[in-house]
């Protein structure tokens, strides 16, 4: 509780007192900083590869469907 | 629904990349931001674990019973396994770089990991330099087996040992896993990623068994064309 008081303090004050907190994050690059820009893009290309995968999948259904009234 | 577990997969490895992000992670130094590649990096380890493991189940279950699916199985789940272990290299290398400073340093963790990547890609050589179909299954079942206790000697056995110095967490003196980069917080993360990519793992796995069917029946359907000019089972 205590270091989010210090957190959002040091995000509304300065940059300067983020350096401060330690190790250097990208606190203040998450709330403005397009980070979810990001997270869309990747979720974008991690979308297209699922389709990707569900086509195939269907595709091969399609071959089983085939081969199996083949045999009978 | 019979394709749940395929949709749990796509929704478990999105929740990862959106958590995996914008969720709180320990403020670490050397680290920083890197400390998320454990949500991508790490689980493509377990995730080939998971998947050699099941590659070996199936080589023992041929030994026990030779059927053509169950080396069918095995191979396959061999391959999406290294697949995931070549991702694990690469993603490392590149961890390695921005923290440790080299695209590749002299850790047992990382050497361990190179042979086994090598074992597993002899073991599909292995497997495509040999055409007797009965002979083949046989053959690299049992290199399956050896390849898979290697494995585990190569990338959990020696980078424990205390002779060794490595530089991932929990091994060679350092700090355990569990100690200091896995806080409660992450492990919402960690775990749902390990199970959301073992199953696209698993996925991907079952496509290459089904084309594998398709093409053994093709195959065979064919002979049995030649031999007695009727298609027959």
């Amino acid at each position: 509780m205590q270091s989010k008081i210090i957190l959002l303090l040091a995000a509304l004050l300065t940059p300067a007192l983020t350096f401060a907190q330690g190790p250097e994050m990208a606190d203040l690059m998450r709330s403005n900083g397009k980070i979810y820009v990001v997270v869309v893009v990747v979720c974008i290309v991690f979308a297209g590869i699922t389709a990707y995968l569900i086509r195939l999948d269907k595709k091969i259904s399609k071959f089983e469907k085939y081969q199996n009234t083949k045999d009978l | 629904m019979r394709n749940w577990w395929k949709v749990m997969a796509v929704i478990l490895v999105f929740y990862t990349i959106i958590m995996g992000f914008l969720g709180e992670v320990p403020a670490l130094f050397v680290l920083n931001e890197t400390i998320r590649n454990l949500y991508f990096h790490v689980t493509m380890w377990f995730c080939m674990m998971a998947l050699l493991s099941v590659s070996v189940y199936h080589s023992i279950a041929y030994l026990v019973k030779p059927l053509y699916e169950k080396d069918l199985k095995a191979a396959s789940f061999a391959g999406t396994g290294l697949f995931f272990g070549m991702l694990g290299i690469a993603t490392g290398s590149v961890w390695a770089r921005f923290t440790w400073g080299a695209w590749w340093v002299n850790d047992p963790k990382l050497n361990g990991a190179a042979v086994s990547v090598l074992i597993y890609m002899a073991y599909l050589i292995l497997r495509n330099s040999l055409d007797e179909e009965q002979k083949r299954a046989r053959i690299s079942a049992v290199y399956n087996i050896f390849a898979y206790v290697l494995m585990l000697v190569f990338l959990m056995v020696y980078p424990r040992l205390n002779q060794v110095d490595s530089l991932h967490p929990g091994n060679g003196g350092n700090p355990a896993f569990s100690s200091y980069d896995l806080d409660s917080q992450m492990r919402l993360v960690f775990y749902p990623a390990v199970a959301g990519w073992v199953l696209i793992g698993v996925w991907l796995t079952s496509l290459r068994i089904r084309l594998g069917i398709l093409q053994y029946k093709k195959l065979s359907g064919e002979l049995t064309n030649k031999k007695q000019g009727s298609y027959a089972k």
